[in-house]
């Protein structure tokens, strides 16, 4: 599995409530997404387009359960690579269809606009610019697997396990 | 080569004789921990069927009592998930109202040696019952409802030996501003606390230490279930039968850290991030604090309520700062009515509020103006937590944040009393 994308940069430290504020959380779940980064990035959500890739530093996705890996998603946001990611946010990219990889060494390896390959095989990240590789940390097929399928849900769907959604609650 | 703690109740968790960090284990849920926001937006699919019905707990507790159509629509959907479901363990608003991770070490849901599941991030909170406790997400809490499994990688463990004794008016809050200041985040690593340091601690005390684990990204953080932890559950739980579970004496850690609570002094955690952010109290900056708030997950307890007010008692707040304190259960609430503590604070001039997560996520019972500075004693203190992005959260221990509301400013509790 290969994934192309042009890169956003961010720092250290980026937690879910700059994806997914709470106050956001009031307003129907289609508008929730481009709330994302209004507070530390304003216009982001406005700029980013289907199939680009998130480089992040340090400890990316610390916070909350909330479904901010949904938010990035449909914005169009296919892959997320940084320093270190944490695990709940690791799981709901899984879960929400992001591929998600951890590259010690990534922030210093891109600069933001550069175009990259990630190649799920190998767990490595080529800079089209530079033409250089970085290696990411492994992580087990059935994990891909679900990120792969575009999440939980529709393996879900596919087992048959998921009753009609609550139009009260859409 | 022996196992930790947490590879050990994982192993157990899968059917396995022995799990190593690298490997990825499918494992049995023992509790299933569904809340209010499960059911905003329908985030987590209902199922067809759950897999066991009497494994399933539901708690409203985010914004409960409702503050909208659309939250009360999401409360309504919970209980009607509740009797087609036939889960009988539901927290609503006129029954054991509490938020989640409270109700669970009250109620002794988090049984030691078992593996408990929620979507919340402070699930890790039950790790203080020797429970492999964590948040998972909406979707993935959609699948744990249906089969009553899901994944785990195995990722390596740092153990923490707590030595020594808090100073009065320090809080588990500030041994965690501590390690986060020391060690970083801890992203894909476990945590263990054990140590004479912890055999002290109140099971408040360790279970704050646990909730705040989730600041520093660990994947799961268990202590030991000590005489003091076995008889709690064992009195909520009578004639259970559980399999505690300590670390071979040959286990493997990523890193060995002792911490000697004694130097550990009154510390708070600037705006934005937890991680390496926190400076002692007292050289803090002296702006005028606009909130003050105790509450939450982690510091929601009984233990909290006496501290603050003691701290408070025969004083009044600043005029201009506001004083909330939200109890992390209705039951907290009633007793803190009995012991006089809730007198205590109302007469200092504070607010108390019935038991949700509220001001803590920015839903309710103190919303921060742009412009604001709030100190908490809740879990995090990031940017847009408590309202607007351009408020200033400072996070810091329940003593640190009452002494901060007398003075209108930061203010080291050992100055007041």
């Amino acid at each position: 599995m290969r994934i192309n994308g042009k890169t956003w940069k961010f720092g250290d430290h980026i937690n879910t409530d700059l994806i997914l504020p709470g106050p956001v959380m009031l307003l129907p779940f289609d508008e929730q997404p481009k709330y994302a980064f209004q507070a530390n990035r304003p216009g982001w959500a406005d700029e980013v387009a289907e199939g680009d890739v998130i480089v992040g530093g340090h400890n990316f996705g610390t916070g909350s359960g909330r479904p901010a890996a949904r938010s990035l998603r449909e914005l169009g946001i296919t892959c997320i690579i940084a320093e270190s990611i944490n695990g709940l946010f690791f799981r709901n990219c899984a879960n929400y269809g992001v591929f998600a990889l951890e590259c010690p060494g990534i922030s210093k390896f891109i600069e933001e606009g550069d175009e990259i390959e990630v190649e799920f095989g190998q767990f490595t990240v080529r800079n089209k610019r530079t033409g250089e590789i970085l290696q990411g940390t492994h992580f087990p097929d059935m994990i891909m697997e679900v990120m792969a399928a575009g999440g939980i849900y529709p393996m879900m769907e596919r087992k048959g396990l998921l009753a009609e959604p609550n139009p009260e609650t859409a | 080569m022996g196992m930790t703690m947490v590879e050990k109740i994982l192993a157990r968790s899968a059917g396995l004789e022995k799990v190593v960090p690298g490997d990825l284990v499918t494992v049995n849920v023992e509790t299933a921990v569904v809340i209010d926001q499960n059911f905003m937006h329908n985030r987590m699919r209902e199922p067809k069927k759950v897999f066991d019905p009497d494994k399933i707990v539901i708690m409203l507790d985010h914004i409960a009592p409702a503050d909208s159509p659309m939250r009360a629509s999401m409360h309504k959907a919970a209980r009607r998930f509740a009797d087609k479901h036939g889960i009988t363990k539901f927290h609503d608003i006129n029954n054991g109202l509490g938020i989640c991770h409270q109700l669970v070490a009250d109620f002794g849901y988090a049984i030691p040696g078992t593996l408990l599941a929620c979507v919340d991030s402070h699930t890790c909170s039950a790790g203080a019952f020797n429970c492999a406790a964590r948040g998972i997400g909406h979707p993935e809490m959609s699948y744990v409802c249906a089969t009553g499994q899901t994944w785990f990688p195995v990722c390596e463990t740092i153990r923490y030996e707590l030595t020594g004794e808090l100073a009065p008016l320090l809080n588990s809050k500030d041994i965690i501003l501590q390690i986060a200041n020391d060690y970083g985040e801890h992203a894909m690593h476990n945590v263990e606390f054990v140590g004479n340091g912890v055999t002290r601690m109140s099971m408040n005390a360790r279970r704050t230490l646990a909730t705040m684990c989730a600041e520093i990204s660990a994947e799961f953080a268990v202590f030991e279930a000590d005489e003091r932890c076995q008889a709690h559950i064992r009195e909520r739980n009578p004639g259970i039968e559980f399999e505690a579970q300590f670390a071979d004496p040959d286990a493997v850690y990523a890193a060995e850290r002792t911490v000697d609570l004694a130097e550990i002094e009154p510390l708070v955690a600037y705006p934005d991030t937890v991680v390496q952010n926190a400076h002692p109290v007292s050289e803090a900056t002296q702006d005028h604090i606009d909130q003050a708030f105790i509450g939450s997950c982690a510091n929601g307890t009984l233990d909290d309520f006496e501290i603050a007010a003691r701290v408070v008692k025969g004083k009044k707040i600043a005029s201009g700062t506001r004083f909330i304190v939200t109890p992390g259960s209705q039951a907290i609430f009633l007793e803190a009515i009995r012991l006089g503590y809730v007198e205590t604070l109302m007469e200092a001039g504070a607010v108390v509020t019935n038991s949700t997560c509220g001001a803590c996520c920015g839903y309710s019972n103190g919303i921060l103006a742009p412009g604001e500075k709030c100190v908490t004693a809740s879990t995090r203190n990031f940017k847009g937590r408590m309202g607007s992005p351009e408020a200033e959260i400072y996070l810091a221990s329940p003593a640190t944040v009452a002494a901060s509301a007398i003075r209108g400013m930061l203010t080291d509790p050992r100055e007041l009393i």
